[in-house]
């Protein structure tokens, strides 16, 4: 089936299996590796993404379902050179070690602050609930989300 | 150290700006022409007969370009993935060493559910995983055991006809036996524990994968792989598996997204996918799902464990005596006999002064995924079971648990105006201060004030508790001939190669792998330090086995202690050879020069000359020392002397809710001795991410079998591990007691989060409980087997 997608601001049109998931779409098609594939039942949050502005498991949607409607990234996040203030605060507090989980948690942060500029550690945790971090133990990724709340540039 | 520019600062990590803009290139993301993708098919069954296969409809199946199954392999040939480490039973016979086979051919008998039988190759990663449900095996099922203390039962069903009662090996480590037995006579009290350090899984959230690249025309074979050591991969595939070259087989590990042990191993799939891949001519991918990561990633821990502690009337230890079963799965992983031997026995000593130590211990079969070093590997079987032993004994005898470990702590040390401590379980500790580690801990946490708190909480019927636990591991993986005269059969060496360019930039190849760490900062650090150049002048390479002469690996706490050893020798190499032309150029001897900050200088003069000058000379060697080669580059071989023991104190509070039996893990302070710092930033994190690792398994974590065993917990809806609101924030402590033995006093940072934390938690939740009269529980802690402890009590 024909589906036509935004990814990043730039418009797609493919031939897709009614069966494909949005994330291989992203990762195998349009080869945007940055979001990642870390278990079988949407239980990881690798695979975060943006979906119309709100946070989705990309592993959950199937690529038909994005037709017509607009997709970030992780690869979509920085304008540029200049980093989401998110992509500064995992850098700044060390807020990832391997990587794998950093784009799914970023895109999650990045939907928290969306409808919550200053949140509490709490809220950062409970809002993190859905995603797994196996390297930082979540301490730092707790600061980097702070820092990006605290450095947020006014829209 | 003194004032440095670099070592000792959280320089933030030049790595991270590929992975938070989603540029990280992990296994999975490299997309090769022509390429297609493999889906194994595999047991169902954890012990079975195959019979027969039937792969007529796969083969042509839509997009199917071949089936291979366990037979092709057999008729090819092949080996199964060996042991790196071959210990002995007591008697001096060989450990019984199994083969375990890429796949498993008709006429042989799977051994575990998820045991491979047959791969799938196809055009597309759907079309392949279709194919495979098209694919009958036929099947005689016979009965399976899964845990060890069944597996040694008479009658228990044979994982392997070549090894009777289930038993890879015996053995034993510390004093004599009876040695032990009369001094436990002695004790005026004793205490006991039998428990399970249970199962875990480690869960890297990259699951694994790899890509086999056969290019006919040259003959030469690449492997990308999600691999804590690409070069012992290649070593292990091409000697024992494949029979290829070494020279022309490539092994690439490129990003990898966590490992924590299981991706040292070598794994079925990497053989089979090169091997394919030269059969078809093409690049062929696996990527494990996650189910399969639970079947096929190497598990951790697994001991069914008795242990007896005695003590004197003062409190005293007098005697540890221990029987143990260790789970070793199916077939003997990589390092699967070492880590419940050497890497535990050897830790039985702790931070105390026990007289008398004796660990029996059987390496067992069962029907189950392989069992091998997870974080701390052996290490936190050792420190739990110390740890809530000393935690239990203390309720028991009423003494306060910090108190019983000073009584008991082997006195500070420096390991250079005083000689190392030699313990009782082979190993020779290099420096340490055990009483003020716990000082700090006990100051860090406010022990006095929460014991004020935690009496008043009860009058109001809140159940706080306090867990101090402290460990102490072997670290900086090893001492070649040690390890060697222990069985292993690799070197446990690191190399380094450090290239200055012309321009005075520099290229580092390090035989440590970073799947997290930071290396390419820490290394880079050190370098730039040592150099007294920008640390933007300094790069860090390494994964490769193209690029970087040899390597063992990242695990083991090792990378800094061994890897940055090698380093600093090569550093040292470049400097000197520097110091030969720096002398030519400005005309004076080389002892008259002094070399810092980037600059060599003439002692007492202004004259001097910079490290970029004099890496052009070496390279444009016009003006040149007659008969030094041209070119500045240089590799080294670093070859520790001892193991390093980092060491610390971790205390955990915690609220049961008596009424549910659900634990909150309020605080948790951890201060941990890992000798010299870095890059303070990146070890916390290091710590924390431990921490976590160890909280998972006192709260969360552990791998389930059925009867049948089938894998119940096979899944992350099934297998919790720790999410962000199950954890607090944590408060850390440092002491810093330099590493006598390596340049940078170093002593490995990696671990230490996942040694000491696990008892922490369970003895604080035994604390909270102890006014029940609950001195046992078991890991993990759901709130269900806290309530049933509580109730078992109540009940009498």
């Amino acid at each position: 089936m024909k589906v036509s997608i935004t990814v990043n601001g730039k418009s797609f049109n493919h031939d897709v299996e009614a069966r494909d998931l949005l994330v291989f779409y992203l990762r195998d098609t349009l080869r945007l590796t940055g979001t990642h594939v870390g278990c079988d039942t949407s239980s990881c949050g690798a695979c975060t993404v943006h979906l119309d502005g709100h946070a989705v498991k990309s592993c959950t949607v199937l690529t038909a379902q994005a037709d017509g409607r607009s997709i970030t990234t992780i690869e979509g996040m920085a304008d540029g050179d200049n980093l989401h203030p998110l992509q500064e605060g995992f850098r700044e507090e060390h807020g990832l070690q391997c990587g794998f989980c950093t784009p799914g948690m970023i895109m999650v942060a990045a939907d928290l602050l969306e409808r919550n500029p200053n949140p509490s550690e709490h809220e950062i945790r409970e809002a993190l609930e859905g995603n797994y971090c196996r390297c930082t133990g979540y301490h730092n990724i707790i600061r980097a989300i702070q820092y990006a709340a605290s450095h947020a540039v006014a829209a | 150290m003194g004032d440095t520019q670099y070592i000792g600062k959280s320089v933030k990590r030049v790595e991270d700006k590929r992975f938070i803009t989603g540029q990280g290139r992990y296994t999975d993301d490299i997309q090769l022409p022509g390429m297609v993708y493999a889906h194994i098919v595999r047991s169902p069954y954890a012990h079975a007969k195959i019979n027969s296969f039937d792969i007529a409809s796969a083969q042509s199946a839509p997009g199917v370009v071949a089936v291979f199954t366990g037979d092709d392999i057999k008729k090819a040939g092949m080996g199964g993935v060996p042991c790196g480490w071959q210990l002995h039973f007591k008697n001096g016979d060989p450990m019984v060493e199994p083969p375990h086979p890429l796949l498993i051919a008709s006429g042989d008998t799977v051994k575990h559910v998820g045991d491979g039988v047959a791969v799938v190759i196809a055009d597309t990663r759907a079309n392949a995983r279709d194919a495979a449900d098209l694919i009958y095996v036929d099947y005689e099922v016979f009965d399976a055991v899964t845990a060890a203390a069944d597996a040694v039962k008479p009658g228990a069903p044979l994982v392997h006809e070549s090894a009777p009662g289930n038993i890879c090996f015996d053995w034993e480590i510390g004093n004599p036996r009876a040695e032990v037995d009369a001094a436990m006579a002695t004790a005026h009290h004793i205490t006991r524990m039998e428990y399970r350090n249970q199962r875990l899984a480690p869960n890297a959230i990259e699951p694994r994968c790899a890509i086999g690249d056969y290019d006919g025309a040259n003959d030469r074979y690449t492997l990308y792989t999600t691999s804590q050591n690409p070069h012992l991969t290649r070593l292990l595939m091409c000697a024992f598996v494949l029979g290829l070259p070494e020279n022309k087989v490539r092994v690439v590990a490129p990003d990898v997204g966590g490992g924590f042990g299981s991706k040292i191993y070598h794994y079925i799939e990497e053989a089979l996918m090169i091997w394919a891949s030269k059969q078809l001519g093409k690049p062929i991918k696996w990527t494990s799902t996650r189910t399969e990561a639970f079947l096929t990633d190497a598990h951790g821990r697994d001991h069914t464990t008795t242990a007896e502690m005695g003590f004197d009337q003062d409190g005293k230890i007098v005697a540890l005596r221990i029987n143990t079963l260790a789970n070793v799965g199916a077939y003997l992983s990589t390092f699967a006999a070492v880590t419940p031997t050497y890497l535990h026995g050897t830790l039985l000593q702790g931070l105390y002064t026990t007289p008398k130590i004796n660990l029996d211990l059987k390496a067992v079969f069962t029907h189950s995924t392989v069992i091998d070093a997870y974080r701390g590997a052996g290490r936190p079987e050792a420190t739990y079971l110390l740890e809530r032993l000393m935690s239990k004994a203390a309720i028991e005898m009423g003494i306060d648990q910090a108190e019983l470990r000073y009584k008991n702590f082997i006195p500070p040390f420096d390991g250079v105006t005083q000689p190392g401590y030699q313990t009782n379980v082979a190993l020779q500790y290099d420096s340490g201060n055990y009483k003020g580690m716990l000082d700090k801990g006990l100051e860090l946490i406010g022990y006095q004030d929460f014991l004020k708190e935690q009496a008043e909480a009860r009058k109001q019927g809140r159940y706080l508790g306090i867990g101090v636990s402290t460990y102490i591991e072997a670290c900086g993986i090893a001492p070649s001939a040690v390890v060697g005269s222990l069985g292993c059969r690799a070197g446990l060496y690191e190399s380094a190669h450090v290239r200055v360019q012309p321009t005075g930039t520099v290229s580092v190849y390090t035989g440590s792998h970073s799947h997290g760490q930071g290396h390419e900062t820490t290394f880079a650090q050190v370098v730039a330090e040592y150099f007294g150049i920008p640390l933007s002048s300094v790069e860090v390479h390494h994964g490769d086995t193209e690029s970087v002469a040899f390597g063992m690996g990242t695990y083991g706490s090792r990378s800094l202690a061994v890897g940055g050893s090698a380093i600093v020798a090569s550093c040292q190499k470049v400097i000197d050879k520097g110091t030969k032309i720096a002398a030519h150029k400005l005309e004076c001897s080389e002892d008259d020069l002094e070399y810092s900050a980037g600059t060599w200088t003439v002692k007492g003069t202004d004259r001097s000359i910079g490290f970029g000058a004099i890496a052009f000379t070496a390279y444009v060697p016009h003006q040149y020392p007659k008969g030094l080669e041209p070119g500045m580059d240089f590799s080294s071989f670093y070859d520790p002397s001892n193991f390093t023991y980092p060491n610390g104190c971790h205390i955990a509070v915690v609220e049961v809710d008596i009424e549910t039996g659900k634990v909150k893990l309020l605080r948790f302070a951890a201060v941990d001795d890992v000798g010299n710092v870095i890059n303070p930033m990146i070890v916390d994190g290091q710590i924390h991410g431990g921490l976590v690792q160890g909280i998972g398994q006192a709260m969360l974590e552990g791998v389930i079998f059925d009867e049948m065993g089938n894998q119940t917990t096979a899944s992350y809806m099934d297998y919790a591990m720790p999410r962000a609101d199950d954890v607090p924030s944590f408060e850390l402590g440092r002491q810093v007691t330099p590493c006598p033995h390596n340049p940078l006093g170093v002593k490995g940072a990696g671990e230490a989060g996942a040694i000491g934390s696990t008892p922490a938690v369970v003895n604080a939740v035994a604390d909270a409980l102890a006014p029940f009269g609950v001195r046992d529980l078991e890991m993990p802690l759901h709130s269900e087997k806290v309530w049933r402890a509580i109730q078992a009590v109540a009940k009498g």
